[in-house]
């Protein structure tokens, strides 16, 4: 048939569907058109819009053989409590199958303050784990062999210290820096946007981060020095689109900072990384991390001139969208996980997170996050999902929604780029809004039950509550206190205090690299919220802006 | 004419999982409610300190980091302390079940959970506000 026939068969079609579906107006307004044909591809150039998996644009995925090499690494994200017992669920995880470690840190950790802190109270060791030292950093990873195990890091603001302890302690080991593989989240513009745990003002900010990347770029070459983060944009509210062209719009902003700073494009790029939320619906997810990596190998290849195909690859860690988890009828949760693992997974991504099926509720038990691993681990090895590089590739539906998705994002970053970059439309709340409307109106939908949530407006049941949640013990605050009390006074304070000097005359000089002076400083078991506390001295705070 | 109710959206502690306290508070604003929104990272004094400046009628509290246990019943108490003896303080957040009652003990009028509709939440102020 040629288009022009198709032309008339289609418009035949949607008159005569239309009538039929309006008996069906719940099912009429809905996001994609109810079919895609030939006509929606029309203009897609096989060559310069797919290419194979592991050539230019990527859409087809970054490596050549995808899961028909390795499997993505089934990297989930723990830590609560002490380091004593987050290190005993990390080599239960490990025990478990799980292929590389992802440290969750309690916020006063993640905010630069010491568990003794007055503002620590009733947070410390809550949200994930309190690390105050060197001496907490070497009780998480005992006995772990970190010449072997990769290890992502939730941390910010305080990047460069935990990369400092993590380094100290393999040191320790007689491991050396270019023998260690992981990643640091290291992206402050998603935390003034979506995420909150900002400390220093951007352009300090922005300067750690490129201390980071050069320092790597030297002496720990496996590290992924920053995972830029869409993930909490899409959970504070965002569409699919914003959250991809928010973040890719962030990795402009470091990509020019860190070129700004004299480093070559190539010098650093490899080691970016992206870090995508798996949502709810699965096909628009696909197309999601197809789109995205087109865009960035564009960006990278056009814009910043990157020569080395490293530079051009969007290589990507996802989570299960924690946002769509329902405290009601919390069993749902496992299935809504598995679809979201088999979007991550048709989308090609390189790491996984699943989500629990209590996390509504609660930090996760053991058995829960055991069926969350399972689900990929059944997803992996039964489904048959990740048999076939990029299955979905030539549907009409996935790739003209790819097309879309693109298209949309690539208007956004046009946006931001007029607005003056990625940091002034933080600055100015233009990101905000736009995440905080697309929040408000999903809000607003389900509530109109014009979206359906299975047992939240729909399919309600009368419920016992949950039994058996995680509990963290309150006594956490105190122990680690004390923890904190004993290392002050069994260190070389005198070393302490020099080492802190030195940091707070680097901060004051711009073309200094911080990285080797913090990681001096750590080696005295300098508290993390004693070395923030330098930085906030000469740095300041973030002042937020609160808007509605 | 009647006075609108004042209502105060705050974020105690260091959380900064804020879409949920933006949803309300615009879904308040909405309502007809005059909604003050602190911003993360508010301490307890600083959030009393806000209502009293504010003379607000209504504290809705937002929290998802577990320290709601420490915080809440804080701010009821310096709330008190300064005197705001019938402003109605409510919660809202990953809260389990088995915290609710020891939050109410403790001043806590009501604690709203994942999937609360914001109409429960207006509906409550309603029906409460003094």
């Amino acid at each position: 048939m040629d288009n022009e026939s198709l032309k008339l068969k289609v418009a035949e079609y949607t008159a005569k569907v239309e009538k039929a579906s309006a008996k069906f107006p719940e099912r009429k307004n809905l996001e994609y058109n109810r079919l895609y044909t030939p006509l929606d591809l029309e203009g897609q150039d096989y060559e310069k819009d797919l290419g194979l998996p592991g050539s230019y644009p990527f859409t087809r995925g970054v490596q050549p053989t995808m899961y028909r090499g390795r499997f993505w690494t089934m990297r989930m994200y723990a830590g609560f409590s002490t380091a004593e017992e987050s290190n005993k669920r990390y080599r239960y995880l490990l025990e478990s199958g799980g292929t590389g470690l992802s440290c969750a840190f309690d916020l006063p950790t993640q905010i630069g303050y010491d568990s003794d802190d007055i503002i620590s109270e009733g947070e410390v060791g809550k949200v994930g784990v309190a690390i105050d030292s060197l001496a907490d950093m070497e009780i998480l990873f005992d006995q772990i062999d970190l010449a072997k195990v990769s290890t992502s890091m939730t941390i910010n603001a305080p990047a460069s210290v935990l990369l400092a302890m993590y380094i100290a302690v393999a040191e320790k080991n007689g491991i050396g820096p270019e023998k260690l593989n992981g990643t640091i989240q290291n992206d402050i513009l998603k935390e003034y946007a979506a995420r909150g745990t900002y400390i220093f003002p951007p352009k300090p900010s922005m300067r750690l981060i490129t201390n980071i990347f050069e320092y790597c770029s030297k002496n720990v070459p496996n590290w992924n020095t920053i995972s830029i983060s869409g993930y909490h944009i899409r959970e504070a509210g965002s569409t699919a689109a914003q959250e991809i062209a928010f973040t890719i719009a962030d990795g402009i902003a470091y990509c020019e900072a860190a070129i700004k700073a004299g480093l070559d494009v190539d010098a650093f790029a490899g080691r970016l990384s992206f870090f995508w939320n798996a949502h709810n619906n699965v096909l628009e997810e696909v197309a999601k991390f197809r789109a995205s990596r087109r865009v960035w190998a564009k960006i990278m290849k056009e814009r910043f001139g990157a020569k080395n195909p490293k530079s051009w690859m969007l290589r990507v860690h996802t989570q299960t969208a924690g946002s769509m988890l329902t405290a009601q009828q919390p069993d749902n949760n496992v299935v809504r996980v598995a679809l979201q693992t088999a979007a991550a997974v048709m989308g090609g991504t390189q790491s996984l997170h699943t989500n629990s099926k209590d996390e509504a509720l609660a930090l996760p038990t053991e058995a829960s996050v055991r069926v969350a691993l399972r689900t990929q681990q059944i997803v992996a090895y039964e489904s048959g999902l990740a048999d076939v590089v990029d299955p979905l590739a030539g549907s009409y539906y996935v790739e003209a929604i790819t097309n879309q998705i693109e298209a949309e994002a690539l208007k956004y970053i046009q946006k931001i780029d007029d607005i003056g970059g990625a940091v002034v439309a933080i600055e100015e709340g233009y990101i905000q809004r736009e995440i905080q409307d697309s929040a408000y109106k999903w809000q607003k939908e389900v509530e109109n039950n014009d979206r359906v949530i299975v047992g939240v407006n729909k399919f309600q049941i009368e419920e016992k509550p949950v039994e058996g949640l995680l509990r963290v013990d309150a006594s956490v605050g105190e122990l680690q206190k004390k923890k904190l009390a004993d290392l002050r006074a069994k260190r070389d304070n005198a070393a302490v205090t020099a080492a802190l000097a030195k940091l707070e005359a680097a901060c004051g000089d711009d073309s200094v690299n911080l990285m080797p002076i913090i990681l001096e400083a750590v080696k005295t078991y300098a508290t993390l919220g004693e070395i923030c506390g330098v930085m906030r001295k000469v740095f300041g705070e973030y002042q937020a802006h609160a808007t509605l | 004419m009647e006075k609108r109710v004042r209502v105060l959206v705050a974020k105690p502690g260091l959380d900064g999982h804020d879409r949920g306290a933006k949803v309300v508070a615009r879904a308040l604003r909405d309502a007809g409610f005059e909604v003050i929104y602190t911003g993360l990272r508010q301490t307890p004094e600083q959030i009393a300190e806000a209502a009293l400046q504010e003379d607000v009628n209504v504290i809705a509290l937002s929290l998802l980091s577990g320290a709601h246990n420490h915080l809440f019943p804080r701010i009821v108490e310096l709330i008190r302390e300064k005197g705001m003896t019938d402003v109605l303080i409510i919660g809202g957040g990953v809260i389990p079940d088995a915290d609710i009652p020891v939050l109410k003990a403790a001043g806590i009028s009501e604690v709203f959970t994942p999937g609360t509709s914001t109409t429960t939440i207006i509906d409550y102020i309603k029906e409460n506000v003094k």
